[in-house]
């Protein structure tokens, strides 16, 4: 297969040579501007700016994952996936979608690595072994997932990291972590690294970010956590259409109670909405279709760090993680021993005191006088 | 790593840990402490038991006799809402009482939670009012010491961290939230130390108080 | 020859902690209430009368001592230790400002039972030296001539005849196998002679039998007022040794709230055994007598009267009601004190500080407390039923140059008997 060289055609001269209109062209832009939470007067700049960019060429590097991420990429609505793809951005490599294989396959990326030298993105998804880790851990055509992802991200514009193995460690990194997993954050230091976190991530901020990248040149406004605050400055408790429940302490106490037929707050079923930051309350899944809390589900918090570790996803937030009553019962137990045993040396003291006690005499008290 | 969420679970986990270790030994050790020290025989005719009495003043020591309550109103009055306030935001907000049943096993219902952010707030107000009177009131002048505010503060705390960590007055939630935990694992480990041990050892001293006077036929 | 030191102050501090102790030094939140309920603080408004505060020595060595904390800190060089300067600063608030009335054990929120601990103190207090002048003087008289104001056996023998001569009664003197062996006080003796004639008048009409004891005839003891167990013992044993000799089976301690304690609570303690007789306030004994339809009285006392509850007897000892029924049958215009019974106030003259010549002003500012109790509800006369609050009432009250007279329970009763004749031609 030949190596596609990065088109010199803009995006908007791409778009309309695969006979998109220019209402429809408009149409994504407001999506688009919506969803980034700009007002619509950004519309027009989008579409200028979308309109003269050139299509990004993007490498997506899959390390230790489970390709549910690409699921939710391929279930993008807006834009589609196939715009995605076809028009915004010029996919070089990608395991799953690409139709080249074996060598041809790594070598587009090479190619593409070296017309778009400085310029080119590169999306992570899945965790890494650590360099100290053994590199046979995960390989592809050999070469160990560090060693791809340092060769690749040296000339990168900047990398995203595409859901939570990729943003934090994930599902590999959970203890005991048997692989070394790494973050994409954790290994590259000196590339600007986005993370778009979930489990898997929301297929539109995935394309969202790629489309502010194109609108504005840059990458748009992160998070603590290199999240885009676009998508992630909420957390899913302060949008979550059950707060009114919360906040007058309505609570499901089982998954088929009174309370969670009428849609009552999840908080007691182990709901991490409180804690998490995610669009999720915001842009819904399927189309806008539903959310997991809307379905009846707690939020489990997948797009933060450490959420497999982080207790029971049946557990309320405020249950802590690894104490258990018998662990206290141990340790009171340990106290009492300890405390025990320097009352009962005092006491022991305090008796040869006693036993010594000088009585007093009326001689003593009369020198007194 | 030291984001937000590694904090919080920090705190849910080995900090937690760490608190509730330090807490049970600490506390087991007081009370062995106090035990094992014993009592010695009462030779003297006792006029009624002491178990019945001693239980009783367990309970009505909670209430100061009439005279008292007029002598110190200020005092009482703010020493009652505040520990009130506490006690109802500990046991019955609806995380607390999940807290407890996660850990032990046994549940309660709860409040519903404006009820309980209420009376958080005014248990704020009860406790700043304890602080201005220990600063001000010539004996409490004299008798506190560096101990009395220390304690103060670190409940004064937890207070507070769980008030702005339920109106999610700072940001991320993650930091609101384990500040919060933190504070309540601090009062938690210092609590065998300081005076805080009166949660537990007050129905034991309340207990021998009635049974000394008890015995005497006094109700004290 | 030896002497008194800090180091056996120190020794008898460690000695008097147990688990009361430990409990309540665990449980003080520093709340000051304490201070509301004592009588040295609220009269005089400084701060270090707070009951607490007096506590301070006894809680160092509870911290240092019987705590892992405290021991702690011992590692680091951060204990604060009992000095011997401390402890001479420590006597005027262990001694001169407390009574022992027990109030602040009653008030402390957290049950804190601090007149207990105060008395254990005191222990501590005399080992190292540190107790007041006039209260060792007293100790000293106690154990070499029996009484702690020095009164002889002669001096009540006059008494004796005196009570004899004036009421034609016999008063028995070592009889054995009688029903009681009263006991009085030196005070009494001293100040209010009425009261050995009242008690016979009562006993001959109600027939009983009792004696006096050439032997031990002292119901006080200033080793508990100092605060000296040694002493305090040899002192109870007196009384069991003269009881055992003559073989009675009831001990009444006299109008006298603080020889009641001594030897009705700590006694057998003291002496570590129980006694082999039983031991009454004289109040006791007149409301069983009462009960038992065995007085009869004519006759009531119709002038405004208010009652002083004596604390060692009312609040310490629970003897509350008895006095009661007993005015109520002597006198139809009886209004309590506000706060009586067992939160009744202290006179201010308890625990030693009567005895304590040094403590003289602080006295007579915490009977402020009491005067203006009485001032509340205005009765033309106090009865009360304790030579050293009768004492003070009596020295209060006319220093504050109000004329209201103090009668002594017993008394009153014993002039209202009907009279032997009069009965007997019914
Ligand atoms: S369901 Fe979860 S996110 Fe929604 S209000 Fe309840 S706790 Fe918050
Ligand atoms: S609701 Fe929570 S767990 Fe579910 S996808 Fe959204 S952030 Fe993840
Ligand atoms: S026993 Fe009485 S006098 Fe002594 S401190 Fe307590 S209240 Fe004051
Ligand atoms: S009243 Fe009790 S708790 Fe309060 S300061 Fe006094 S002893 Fe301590």
């Amino acid at each position: 297969m030949p190596v596609r060289k990065t088109p010199d055609k803009t995006l908007g001269e791409s778009l309309r040579d695969h006979g998109l209109s220019r209402r429809g062209f408009l149409k994504f832009c407001a999506a688009t501007a919506s969803m980034m939470a700009l007002p619509p007067s950004m519309v027009p700049v989008i579409a200028a700016a979308l309109d003269a960019a050139r299509r990004p060429s993007v490498i997506w590097l899959s390390f230790q994952e489970c390709t549910g991420c690409t699921e939710s990429l391929t279930r993008s609505h807006a834009p589609t996936l196939e715009d995605l793809i076809l028009n915004i951005i010029s996919l070089d490599y990608h395991h799953t979608l690409q139709a080249a294989a074996g060598e041809a396959a790594e070598e587009a990326r090479l190619q593409a690595m070296e017309d778009n030298k400085g310029e080119y993105l590169v999306i992570v998804d899945g965790s890494i072994p650590g360099p100290d880790s053994n590199p046979g851990f995960s390989t592809v055509a050999g070469q160990s997932n560090y060693d791809i992802l340092m060769e690749t991200v040296e000339h990168a514009a900047a990398v995203i990291a595409v859901g939570t193995c990729a943003a934090f460690g994930g599902l590999p990194q959970a203890n005991p972590n048997p692989t070394g997993a790494r973050s994409v954050m954790d290994l590259v230091k000196d590339k600007p690294v986005i993370n778009v976190s979930g489990c898997p991530p929301i297929p539109m901020v995935i394309t969202g970010v790629l489309t502010h990248y194109l609108t504005f040149g840059r990458l748009p406004e992160l998070d603590a956590y290199h999240r885009p605050l676009a998508f992630f400055g909420q957390s899913i408790h302060d949008r979550c259409y059950r707060r009114p429940f919360y906040d007058r302490g309505l609570f499901a106490e089982s998954f088929d109670d009174e309370g969670a037929k009428l849609g009552w707050c999840l908080y007691r079923l182990g709901c991490k909405g409180p804690s998490t930051y995610n669009a999720c309350a915001t842009m819904k899944w399927n189309d806008g279709t539903s959310w997991p809390i809307e379905s009846g589900h707690p939020c489990l918090g997948c797009s933060e760090p450490s959420f497999w570790d982080a207790g029971g996803f049946y557990e309320p937030l405020s249950v802590p993680i690894t104490a258990t009553s018998g662990a206290i019962l141990a340790a009171g137990a340990l106290g009492a021993v300890v405390g025990g045993a320097a009352t009962v040396l005092a006491k022991k003291e305090t008796k040869t005191i006693v036993a010594h006690r000088q009585p007093v005499t009326v001689e003593e008290l009369e020198d007194k006088l | 790593m030291s984001g937000s969420m590694e904090f919080l679970l920090w705190t849910k986990g080995p900090m937690f840990d760490i608190a509730l270790a330090i807490f049970a030994i600490g506390l087991f050790a007081r009370l062995a402490e106090i035990f094992l020290l014993g009592r010695k025989p009462n030779y003297a005719e006792p006029r009624a038991g002491e178990w019945l009495p001693g239980l009783r003043t367990v309970f009505t020591r909670t209430i100061a006799d009439p005279g008292t309550f007029q002598r110190a109103s200020f005092n009482v009055v703010v020493g009652w809402v505040w520990h009130i306030g506490f006690l109802i935001a500990l046991l019955l907000f609806v995380p607390h009482a999940e807290l407890i049943k996660g850990l032990f096993g046994i549940a309660w219902p709860a409040l519903p939670n404006p009820v309980v952010d209420l009376v958080t707030a005014i248990t704020l107000i009860a406790l700043v009012a304890t602080l201005v009177h220990r600063l001000t009131h010539p004996v409490k002048q004299r008798i506190s010491t560096i101990e009395d505010y220390l304690v103060w503060t670190v409940v004064f705390l937890v207070v507070l961290t769980g008030y702005l960590a339920y109106h999610r007055l700072v940001n991320p939630y993650p930091v609101a939230l384990g500040m919060h935990i933190l504070m309540a694992e601090i009062l938690l480990i210092i609590l065998p130390f300081t005076k805080l041990t009166h949660i537990f050892t007050t129905f034991i001293a309340r207990w021998y108080n009635g049974a000394a006077f008890g015995r005497k036929g006094v109700q004290s | 020859m030896s002497e008194l030191t800090l180091e056996r102050g120190l020794a008898a501090f460690r000695a008097e902690i147990d688990a009361p102790t430990a409990a309540f030094f665990s449980s003080c939140v520093h709340c000051g209430i304490c201070a509301q309920s004592c009588p040295f603080y609220l009269e005089t408004g400084d701060p270090k009368y707070t009951p607490i505060l007096k506590l301070e020595p006894l809680r160092l060595v509870w911290e240092n001592e019987f705590t892992l904390w405290g021991k702690l800190k011992g590692l680091f060089g951060l204990q604060q230790k009992v000095t011997d300067e401390m402890l001479a600063e420590w006597e005027e608030l262990l001694y001169d400002s407390c009574s022992m009335c027990g109030r602040c054990s009653l008030v402390c929120p957290v049950g804190n039972d601090l007149a207990y601990m105060i008395r254990k103190s005191r222990e501590g207090m005399v080992q190292s030296g540190h107790a007041p002048e006039g209260l060792i003087a007293a100790s000293v008289r106690a154990i070499q001539t029996g009484s702690p104001m020095g009164l002889q056996w002669k001096t009540l023998a006059v008494q004796i005849k005196h009570v004899e001569d004036s009421t034609g009664m016999e008063v028995p003197v070592d009889k054995a196998g009688v029903d009681y062996l009263v006991l009085l006080s030196s005070m009494e003796i001293i100040n209010f002679p009425e009261y050995l004639e009242a008690i016979a008048k009562i006993f001959d009409h109600a027939g009983v039998t009792w004696t006096l004891s050439t032997q031990c005839f002292e119901a006080t003891n200033a080793g508990i007022q100092i605060g000296n167990k040694d002493i305090a013992a040899q002192l109870v044993e007196r009384v069991v040794a003269a009881a055992e000799k003559l073989k009675v089976a009831n001990v009444i301690s006299p109008e006298c709230g603080h020889a009641y304690t001594a030897i009705r609570w700590e006694g057998p303690n003291l002496i570590g055994r129980p006694y082999p007789f039983r031991v009454f306030h004289i109040i006791e004994v007149l409301d069983e007598l009462r009960a038992a339809g065995r007085i009869q009285t004519e006759g009531m006392e119709s002038d405004r009267l208010s009652m002083h509850d004596p604390c060692n007897l009312a609040r310490k000892s629970g003897v509350i009601q008895q006095q009661r029924n007993l005015m109520n049958l002597v006198a139809d215009n009886f209004v309590e004190l506000k706060e009586h019974g067992k939160f009744q106030w202290c006179c201010g003259a308890g625990g030693g500080v009567s005895s304590n010549e040094r403590a003289e002003p602080l006295k007579l500012a915490a009977f402020k407390r009491k005067k203006a109790q009485i001032e509340e509800v205005a009765p033309e006369r106090m009865v009360t039923m304790c030579a050293t609050c009768r004492t003070q009432l009596e020295e209060g009250l006319e220093e504050f140059n109000m004329e209201i007279p103090v009668v002594g329970l017993t008394e009153m009763i014993a002039d209202h008997l009907v009279e032997k004749e009069a009965r007997e031609h019914e």
